[in-house]
């Protein structure tokens, strides 16, 4: 038996100076060997979050109090308003790239918007068609294996597909709505990806076509864990299904729904394809991550200014990250 | 680490620094930039190399990625390894993603000469200092050319920066049969314009094709109307912000396009401009307003009727400037300043600034015209003769918006066209204007 587990077993009383004694002891048996391994282990991805995660994201924020196109280096200097931008690439332009995103950049208050309806309606929408489809497919009504698979197949295609394969419906010269209800090509189709009162909504319909999917094969997990006896435990105390599920089930379901919500808050914060493939996410699709990119990816980058966006959609990333972990935590503490 | 460095540090020698200040930049876009600079195998040295020519390797990156135009490519690169003896080694990208990484791949390893735009877009990199001048090349090849493609390639250093290869008109396309059938004449002022509008669309047709999904074909609508109403030199001041955007002419554009607009196919902001030209060549709409190189090129893809396929110059308004002006992006080859083996491909540059290396590169290529004087192409057929034409009257030719003007700016003017094309009144003209002069404010200063 290894003295580990004996001082496990044998707890030494309070301010027993043996029990110290043991604890420097059990640090003496770490030997040279388990050093290195755990100064590897906790090392390798100590130092791969710093240079990818970390670092990055503090860079962007620095970044972002800077004008530069990406080319040569940056330096301490303020930009002076008087020279032309070409001659004044890399200066500390303080927080005038947050004060032009708010004031003059026509895109931003309508990205920000967009970021919180996409948010909405996987919350409102998305997610309880997702888990009625997978309470509805637990109860093995007939055929649920193909109900199962069709609703399923979307969430294996990729978005850029996903976005193509809408197209087909939503074109208002040949698309299948606008064939089905006659009005297709003429002056009076309805131009359902470019008119920008309609483009967000035709959008969120092809996303929630996909994230009612994914939503319900968790669900649908989820539910399959769940101890049968409770369920009888119910049915015997007279519960009726509607009781049944939302007194027994869904509280003891807690993990999946609170994966469910952590998934719901990242895939609408992080939505990009699609509206990219739709129209790069212009004219009625602006959305933050399409801002960020399109002015730090290209061949005359604003560097500084697409980082001021991105660090937006950080701070609003951090708003859902933080009362998720809050929650987490403090059920930890409670236990 | 510290983002902030040193004004002196130069862009000509990579250090870690250098590196992490990219890693820093790629911060959020994944480190795209590391997809073009990891073609190249090593570090160049001093960037200048005056070895033999004969024998030598010549790197080109190359965004020439449809397979029409990467035959067409592949068979100038035959063509000038052959006449310089050199060995041509091609590294295509895809056109998107060449453009998109370009700052990174001209800073990282590039390939010694890579394809490139005529016009603002050149110059600005060139003033970056990521191109090598090329005023030797030109010394010999200077001859070919005349003073348009020679402005073009000029830097605005006035040192010349590019060789150029072909360009392709932006005109008013027709069916001919179509105009045949229903009696209709090519208009050449603004109201018999309108008249053939009006005209057509009481016919049942849609007088004017149109599609703006993607966001750049209503710029050429735009450069065209500026260049009828204000003329060029107003365009490019424009362009570059000499003017404000909130000027008058900049008014009168947009109204003229208002009276427009009842003319145009709807729900442009919806429909990709391939849609657009086959309302074209299935005759349900009249003209078309974009590049050969798009809706010829269309046409010979969809295999539909070349010949019935007709074009004519936009329409004079302002009588001071009739027809003078158009818009023909011009597309070329530029030497990178870190070149490994610039005097080969130097040699290869000469190569291509020939009327000879024009015909072999357009012996494949159905919609581009050259830019050489003389050049005998004797494969082009009706619409590129007529291209080669019409260009050659042109006193002036503009690039695009996109290529005149700071790209962060054509990218801008996309959304605010995009809403003129939304609601197209011209009481909503005033405040476009007020968002487009904002944010050339913030991108050019």
């Amino acid at each position: 038996m290894s003295p580990l587990t004996r001082t496990r077993r044998v707890a030494p009383p309070a301010g027993d100076p043996a029990g110290a004694g043991r604890r420097r002891r059990r640090i003496r048996h770490m030997t040279t060997v388990d050093r290195v391994v755990v100064a590897v282990l906790l090392g390798i991805p100590l130092l791969l979050s710093l240079a990818f995660i970390w670092i990055p994201a503090l860079t962007t924020v620095l970044l972002s109090f800077t004008r530069w196109n990406g080319v040569g280096g940056l330096h301490a200097k303020a930009c002076d308003p008087a020279l032309p931008s070409i001659l004044n690439n890399g200066c500390v332009n303080g927080v005038q790239n947050y004060h032009q995103a708010a004031t003059n950049y026509p895109q931003f208050w309508p990205a920000v918007q967009h970021n919180f309806i996409w948010l909405g309606v996987f919350v409102a929408i998305a997610t309880p068609l997702g888990m009625l489809f997978a309470v509805l497919l637990d109860r093995n009504i007939r055929g649920s294996r193909m109900y199962q698979s069709a609703l399923f197949l979307p969430v294996m295609l990729s978005l850029a597909l996903i976005g193509i394969i809408w197209e087909f419906v939503y074109s208002q010269d040949y698309g299948l709505i606008n064939t089905v209800i006659g009005r297709d090509g003429g002056s009076d189709a309805i131009d359902w990806l470019g008119d920008p009162d309609l483009n967000l909504w035709a959008v969120l319909l092809e996303a929630t076509w996909r994230q009612a999917g994914y939503v319900m094969i968790l669900y649908l997990a989820g539910l399959k864990a769940v101890d049968p006896t409770l369920r009888e435990a119910a049915l015997i105390d007279g519960a009726n299904g509607r009781q049944t599920f939302w007194r027994v089930i869904f509280p003891v379901m807690r993990p999946i729904n609170i994966v469910i919500m952590v998934i719901t808050v990242i895939e609408s914060l992080r939505a990009f394809d699609l509206v990219y493939i739709t129209n790069k996410g212009i004219n009625g699709l602006e959305l933050l991550s399409v801002l960020v990119t399109s002015n730090i990816v290209g061949e005359t980058q604003r560097v500084g200014f697409g980082s001021a966006l991105g660090v937006v959609l950080l701070l609003i990333s951090l708003v859902p990250i933080s009362v998720f972990l809050h929650q987490t935590f403090r059920r930890e503490e409670k236990q | 680490m510290s983002v902030v460095d040193r004004p002196d540090s130069v862009v000509g020698s990579p250090t870690r620094r250098t590196l992490l200040r990219g890693v820093g930049g790629a911060g959020l876009t994944v480190a795209a930039g590391g997809l073009l600079a990891a073609c190249g195998d090593s570090e160049p040295e001093s960037g200048k190399s005056s070895g033999p020519v004969a024998g030598s390797t010549v790197t080109f990156g190359s965004n020439y990625s449809d397979p029409a135009t990467r035959t067409a490519f592949a068979a100038l690169t035959d063509s000038a390894a052959g006449a310089t003896k050199t060995k041509i080694k091609i590294n295509t990208v895809d056109h998107n993603s060449f453009q998109q990484n370009i700052t990174s791949y001209l800073q990282g390893t590039p390939d010694d000469l890579f394809t490139w735009f005529a016009g603002y877009r050149m110059q600005y990199f060139a003033a970056q200092g990521l191109a090598e001048p090329i005023d030797d090349v030109w010394e010999k090849i200077g001859g070919n050319f005349n003073d348009v493609a020679k402005k073009l390639s000029t830097g605005l250093d006035g040192r010349k920066y590019l060789v150029p290869l072909y360009n392709y008109p932006w005109v008013v396309f027709y069916s001919r049969s179509l105009f045949k059938k229903n009696g209709y004449t090519v208009p050449t002022t603004w109201d018999a314009y309108m008249a053939l509008c009006k005209k057509m669309k009481s016919d049942g047709l849609i007088p004017i094709a149109f599609g703006d999904k993607d966001g750049w074909p209503a710029l050429g609508t735009f450069d065209i109307l500026n260049m009828r109403l204000n003329g060029y030199d107003y365009h490019v001041k424009l362009l570059k912000h000499e003017v404000p955007w909130t000027d008058q002419g900049v008014y009168s554009v947009f109204q003229h396009w208002a009276e427009m607009m009842p003319y145009v196919q709807s729900g442009a902001n919806g429909r990709v401009w391939q849609d657009a030209a086959k309302a074209l060549e299935s005759r349900k709409a009249g003209m078309m307003f974009q590049g050969t190189n798009q809706v010829a090129a269309q046409f010979v893809s969809d295999k539909a009727d070349l010949d019935d396929l007709d074009f004519f110059p936009f329409p004079a308004i302002n009588p001071k400037w009739g027809q003078d002006f158009m818009d023909a992006p011009t597309d070329g080859f530029m030497l990178s300043k870190k070149a490994k083996n610039s005097s080969g491909a130097k040699a290869v540059l000469e190569y291509i600034g020939t009327g000879e290396a024009e015909a072999e590169y357009l012996k494949t290529d159905q919609w581009d015209v050259g830019l050489a004087q003389g050049v005998n192409v004797p494969t082009y057929n009706a619409i590129q003769k007529k291209s080669a034409a019409e260009i050659g009257k042109c006193k002036a030719v503009a690039q695009f918006m996109d290529r005149d003007a700071d790209p962060a700016m054509a990218t801008a003017m996309i959304s605010v066209i995009q809403k003129f094309i939304d609601d197209p009144a011209t009481s909503g003209i005033a405040a476009l204007q007020k968002s487009a002069e904002n944010q050339a404010r913030a991108i050019y200063t």
